[in-house]
């Protein structure tokens, strides 16, 4: 709760310095994110190997379903596995940073009615689980791609833009609903049913390539999450892989905007939680 | 040198009469909202909605090195003071303004992971408080010395006594070094040994020159810390000045509890068909001009009801309960025949004998010594303040009574080295 040496409390938002007040609480953010870890796998038997568990079954489940059963195609020359595997990467760490940062605010609700520090510490902390279970999933993509003797295409160097962009995407989304949620416990219920619903309506288990030249393509490109799992996919599998720079574009103006906006909602919010929570 | 400025501070809530459960769901808003579409009158709904203001037109000033005690009834509005304050929340209206480090402590153990070790909760707890990393290491074993918890410091505080999670918590907090400490009743916590400890780390706080703001019940702490106090009645400051000044008046508002009862009308009477309740009195013996009961003070009560049956054997049984309920003792009168009329019962509790607090009275008139005739239950609260002389100690003196007995100290042997 270190603050500057002089302060001034009124209605009507936080303070003037808040950008620094929380570069000054960075600290703070670090040892939040690292509680967030440590607690993760307490008191489970099988610990961490459960972030790699996870995203193996659900890739072995999809790869069964999708492309044995329902027969959904890659686009041609990359593995049906690794195009899933890619697109579950991206679309998990999505998923689970907008899922803990909606959440964040009421997870961490005795902090809120106790002490005070910059609230956007805790949807920023609350990205650190997602991170690493990103970076495990990734490291399993690394492996299937040996196995499928797949090379890594030169566009990898792009990769860091696309997890930026998502982060700003789950933030965008996520800070607008943990207000919300603080509110409205209703959203606690909506969430998981937004993320099943998006897996569907994502390209994850399918290229967006099937998408192309239909009436609705606009539509679908408005989707910010589809520019990103296309060039996710595009920078670890080259050109091969379809990408319309045009979903990029959507992407980067939804996102931007939408964060924006969410931000002003959260600072004209952030000092009255206590009294909804 | 003013150190916070506080001018016109409100805080409104809304309450909710409607709803039960405080925080109304999207569902109410929806089907609100299309009430309203469709129907006119949904106006009257904004009737249900009340509004509470439990800070109003709040105007001071601290000078550094003040310290501050904070009193009043529940609900007065401190806490919620403490939290404008602390910017946990923002004031409805009105602005505070305050130059130098803060810290506030609404709780020990802020933030504690239950899952986390001892180890791992210092560091958590010392950073959402304010510390930062550096300043933890170094008051690490003086924080660990304090809560005297070396061998349970890798073991998750989900396996701690509460003791050990309060001391813990508490030793974090003493080792924040802010300009200006804001502290809410954390101190009914612990047992007697730490509360000790705590008080004297207060003191040291209050004496190194910082500005120390401090709510308690203990009225004893507060004298002993502060030197400046703020009374708070309704959501308003309404006295402030010298500590002694604002207790005694404080104290004299909030003795009056329900110290008498009583039904001029037989029939309004409680009681039955055998007895009706006409009076029930409590007659304090105030000492040195106060009006208020200390511990000092005999209390004298006066029972009166009237008697329907002629030649009813009867007696009286009083019993005295803490606030929380527990029975201290159950006292008797022996049985007489009484003819139809008024009958009167006295007892006196003698000064010196028990504890402060609060404590609530009832009374029982028996028939022939066996049968409940009518039991008055809870019929007399009253509180009792401390009071101390010739110590230094002030926590809060722990048991239910505390009698003066014989009880001396001498010197049996003098050896005197050679």
């Amino acid at each position: 709760m270190a603050t500057q040496h002089s302060i001034t409390i009124k209605a009507g938002g936080s303070e003037k310095d808040y950008w620094k007040e929380l570069w000054l609480n960075k600290q703070l953010l670090w040892i939040l994110s690292k509680r967030d870890l440590s607690v993760r796998y307490k008191q489970t038997l099988l610990g961490v190997a459960w972030s790699v568990l996870r995203p193996l079954m659900t890739m072995s489940v999809m790869v069964f379903v999708y492309s044995y059963v329902a027969k959904l195609k890659a686009d041609p020359g990359i593995p049906y596995p690794l195009m899933v595997l890619g697109g579950l990467t991206i679309w998990t760490f999505f998923a689970n940073t907008f899922t803990q940062i909606s959440n964040s605010i009421l997870i961490n609700h005795n902090l809120v009615s106790k002490v005070y520090f910059p609230r956007l510490l805790m949807p920023l902390s609350s990205v650190a689980v997602g991170f690493v279970d990103f970076l495990i999933t990734f490291g399993i993509y690394l492996v299937v791609t040996v196995i499928f003797q797949t090379p890594i295409s030169w566009q990898i160097v792009f990769l860091p833009c696309f997890i930026f962009l998502t982060f700003i995407t789950s933030m965008g989304f996520g800070l607008f609903f943990a207000v919300l949620n603080v509110r409205f416990r209703d959203i606690g219920q909506l969430i998981p049913f937004m993320v099943q619903v998006g897996m569907y309506v994502c390209p994850v288990a399918y290229p967006s390539s099937l998408v192309k030249g239909t009436w609705y393509e606009k539509y679908y490109n408005l989707n910010p999450l589809v520019g990103i799992i296309d060039g996710f996919r595009w920078c670890l599998l080259g050109s091969k892989s379809y990408f319309n720079p045009q979903s990029l574009y959507s992407t980067v103006i939804t996102s931007s905007i939408i964060l924006v906006i969410s931000l002003i909602y959260f600072r004209k919010k952030e000092n009255t939680f206590v009294d909804h929570i | 040198m003013s150190v916070i400025v506080a001018e016109n501070i409100s805080k409104k809530y809304i309450i909710d009469h409607q709803r039960k459960n405080g925080s109304s769901g999207l569902r109410d808003i929806v089907s609100d909202t299309v009430d309203k579409l469709f129907r006119k009158q949904a106006k009257n709904d904004f009737a249900e909605k009340e509004e509470f203001w439990a800070l109003q037109d709040v105007n001071f000033s601290i000078d550094k090195g003040d310290r501050i005690g904070i009193v009043g009834h529940n609900g007065a509005g401190k806490s919620t003071l403490l939290k404008i304050m602390s910017r946990i929340t923002e004031p409805t209206t009105g602005q505070i303004k305050i130059d130098g480090r803060i810290a506030s402590l609404l709780e020990v153990g802020t933030g504690f992971h239950p899952e986390l070790t001892g180890r791992e909760n210092i560091f958590l707890n010392g950073a959402i408080l304010g510390m930062s990393k550096g300043e933890i290491r170094e008051s690490f074993d003086a924080i660990v010395d304090f809560a005297g918890v070396e061998k349970f410091l890798d073991t998750p505080v989900k396996r701690y006594s509460s003791g050990m999670y309060v001391r813990l918590g508490f030793a974090i907090a003493a080792h924040l070094n802010p300009e200006i400490l804001i502290v809410d009743e954390v101190l009914a916590v612990g047992d007697t040994e730490f509360q000790k400890k705590c008080l004297g780390k207060m003191r040291d706080v209050s004496e190194s020159g910082r500005t120390l703001l401090f709510v308690s019940h203990n009225l004893t702490a507060i004298q002993a810390l502060c030197n400046k106090s703020f009374y708070f009645e309704k959501g308003r400051l309404i006295d402030q000045g010298d500590t002694t000044h604002i207790v005694t008046n404080y104290l004299s508002k909030v003795s009056h509890k329900s110290l008498e009862k009583h039904w001029d009308n037989i029939e309004a009477a409680p009681g039955n068909d055998q007895v009706r309740v006409k009076s029930f009195k409590l007659f304090p013996e105030y000492q040195d001009d106060l009006n208020h009961i200390d511990v000092r003070t005999p209390i004298n009560f006066q029972f009166e009801f009237w008697n329907l049956v002629e030649g009813a054997s009867l007696n009286l049984s009083m019993h005295l309960y803490t606030f929380t309920g527990e029975c201290i003792f159950n006292v008797g009168t022996p049985a007489e025949n009484f003819g139809k009329g008024l009958v009167s019962g006295t007892c006196e509790i003698p000064g010196n004998f028990l504890n402060d607090g609060s404590y609530v009275v009832s009374m029982m008139i028996v028939k022939d010594t066996s049968t409940v005739l009518y039991n008055m239950e809870e019929a007399l609260v009253f509180d009792i303040e401390d009071y101390r002389e010739n110590v230094t100690w002030y926590g809060k003196w722990p048991g239910y009574i505390r009698p003066q007995l014989n009880f001396s100290i001498r010197q049996s042997e003098h050896v005197v080295n050679d």
